[in-house]
């Protein structure tokens, strides 16, 4: 891996452009520059690893006493992604990935437009929103927010602090809290008590799959060590300047609180799919999972001609299940560009497919089992929906009911709702559950925001100094 | 407030937080130096005012917004700190 240090270092073309440095993107990179193709890995984070890895490479713990071996599982796919022949772009930020494979890359202020023969999307997942009162008050943040401090600098939540949420990354990381010497005072349970799916076909997957003696042993000793308060159906978060006091309430118990320092909350990841939306790709509604995904085929092949999606970008399986998918993308590129054939495409594929059917084994019972209760997906009379632009439940609904029939991208023109700084990114999935549940029609009928490039905040002036062609003059001179 | 239980070796990097020096990590972002100070509200919302603080750490939420040599509008959990950084957050701390 050659790492560059500025937009300049980039050349104009590559055969396969990836975007997102985790364990998706690392492993296509690594199966597609393995067949002589020109690779960049563009990434907005200073180092690789994504998410799951972050900080692997610099850790300032003991990493595998606190963090643990699916963490330090990632030193393998980290070392073979340095060693091949393709060019890296830390701290990149790609605002726009076009139909016409070009790529819109920003580094320290400036902007460059890159093309590329095929591009491979890694992005990844990031925290499902948890609209809860107060869920904005300094102090609350996401569980994968602290899980990022503890990775990558060391960094933990000093005083009480309370996780609250369900999700397998909320057990993972209070298991790594608590070898790390901080336990939180404890832990919110919002899983749902489910007595249909411990006697449901999923079962015997969980039971026979490799998450199952990993979940055992994280639950067992997270619940030696923490108070967890389990069944709650209602969470709040107090305080005037920063967040003071947690309050719940479980079924049929007056409400309780907590005073915290900090409140961490989770409940699941969902795919960060704001490029392949805004460049256009086809997209579904997972009922199981809730949210929406790319459409993709076998090779990870979006409706888009030449442009795929690797990872947890196009559905969440996982790490393991993310970097395996990676594979199938470069191999795959390495096909459409005539290094391998189909067969020795197909034959290459074969394992990593039986591995993909090995990791896959289980998940029907962990999304089942955690998918967080409608309650806490939806935003309250009194709640924030849209935090960017603060607008509550209520608006929402009062507008359903005077409107009727509208879907998200009314809401934007009405209520100024996913318009904010974050482009939506918080408050789509909320938008299309409340819409959907007000009209009695699944969310897929109803459709989510429409997004535009750039889908990161650039300048003006980065937008200025993006070299021109002539044509480009000429589209907006005077004659 | 947050804690640094851990440092390894990494080489110390001084920035200027609201104008007073602070001794960062390699490798931190501005966010997480901003949580190990207690700044944990950095900015006040465009819309009512209340504070907001860094609350995704990975580039999603758009809350941790601040000016980093005299640039507004930033996210602080994506920019890795340098020697000398100015940072500004725009919220006065209680």
């Amino acid at each position: 891996m050659k790492q560059l240090s500025d937009l300049d270092d980039l050349k104009h073309v590559y055969d396969v452009a990836v975007v997102g440095g985790g364990p998706s993107g690392m492993a296509a990179a690594a199966a597609a520059a393995a067949h002589d193709l020109e690779v960049i890995v563009l990434d907005e984070n200073p180092d690789v690893g994504g998410q799951i890895y972050r900080g692997l490479r610099t850790s300032p713990l003991d990493r595998r006493r606190i963090l643990g071996s699916t963490y330090t599982g990632g030193d393998d796919l980290i070392r073979e992604f340095a060693q091949t022949r393709s060019d890296y772009l830390p701290g990149a930020v790609v605002w726009m990935a076009s139909r016409s494979l070009e790529l819109g890359v920003s580094k320290s202020r400036r902007s460059r437009i890159i093309k590329s023969r095929r591009i491979i999307l890694a992005t990844g997942a990031f925290e499902r929103a948890f609209p809860i009162p107060g869920w904005t008050l300094p102090g609350v943040l996401t569980v994968g927010a602290a899980q990022g401090l503890l990775k990558s600098s060391g960094v933990a939540p000093l005083g009480r602090f309370v996780l609250a949420g369900t999700g397998p990354l909320l057990w993972l990381f209070a298991s790594q809290i608590l070898s790390s010497g901080h336990a939180p005072v404890a832990i919110l349970d919002t899983t749902r008590r489910s007595r249909q799916l411990w006697a449901s076909t999923a079962l015997p997957g969980f039971l026979t799959s490799e998450y199952f003696p990993a979940a055992i042993k994280l639950i067992r000793h997270v619940s030696a060590n923490i108070p967890v308060i389990r069944g709650v159906t209602m969470l709040a978060a107090e305080g005037r300047s920063s967040v003071s006091r947690v309050s719940y309430r479980r079924a049929g118990r007056p409400p309780q609180s907590i005073d915290v320092d900090h409140l961490l909350l989770h409940q699941g990841v969902v795919p960060n799919a704001q490029l392949p939306i805004a460049a256009g790709c086809a997209i579904r509604w997972n009922d199981r999972q809730a949210c929406w995904q790319p459409v993709i085929d076998q090779w990870g092949e979006t409706s888009i001609e030449s442009i795929a999606i690797a990872g947890d970008g196009a559905g969440i399986l996982g790490a393991e299940s993310a970097s395996r998918s990676g594979r199938l993308c470069g191999l795959n590129a390495a096909c459409k560009l005539g290094r391998i054939d189909t067969s020795g495409r197909d034959s290459a594929a074969a394992p990593i497919r039986r591995e993909l059917a090995r990791f896959a084994r289980g998940r029907r019972f962990v999304d089942t089992a955690f998918l967080p209760d409608r309650a806490f997906r939806v935003a309250s009379a009194d709640t924030l929906a849209c935090r960017c632009e603060e607008i509550r439940g209520r608006q929402i609904t009062e507008l359903l009911d005077a409107h009727g029939a509208i879907g998200p991208n009314q809401l934007k023109s009405f209520l100024r709702c996913g318009m904010g700084s974050c482009q939506g990114r918080q408050c789509a999935l909320t938008v299309t559950e409340m819409i959907a549940a007000h009209r009695g029609v699944s969310p897929a009928a109803v459709g989510s925001y429409r997004l535009r490039f750039p889908i990161k905040p650039i300048t003006v002036a980065e937008v200025a100094s993006l070299p021109q062609e002539p044509c480009d003059r000429r589209a907006v001179e005077r004659i | 407030m947050f804690v640094r239980i851990a440092d390894g070796e990494s080489e110390r990097v001084v920035v200027l937080i609201d104008g007073t020096p602070f001794e960062g990590c390699q490798g931190d972002s501005i966010a997480t130096v901003l949580l190990l100070t207690g700044k944990i509200g950095c900015r006040r919302s465009f819309v009512s005012g209340e504070p907001r603080g860094p609350y995704c750490m990975m580039g999603v939420c758009f809350e941790c917004l601040v000016k980093v040599d005299g640039i507004d509008g930033l996210q602080a959990c994506m920019i890795p700190i340098r020697s000398g950084m100015r940072i500004e957050t725009s919220i006065d701390q209680p």
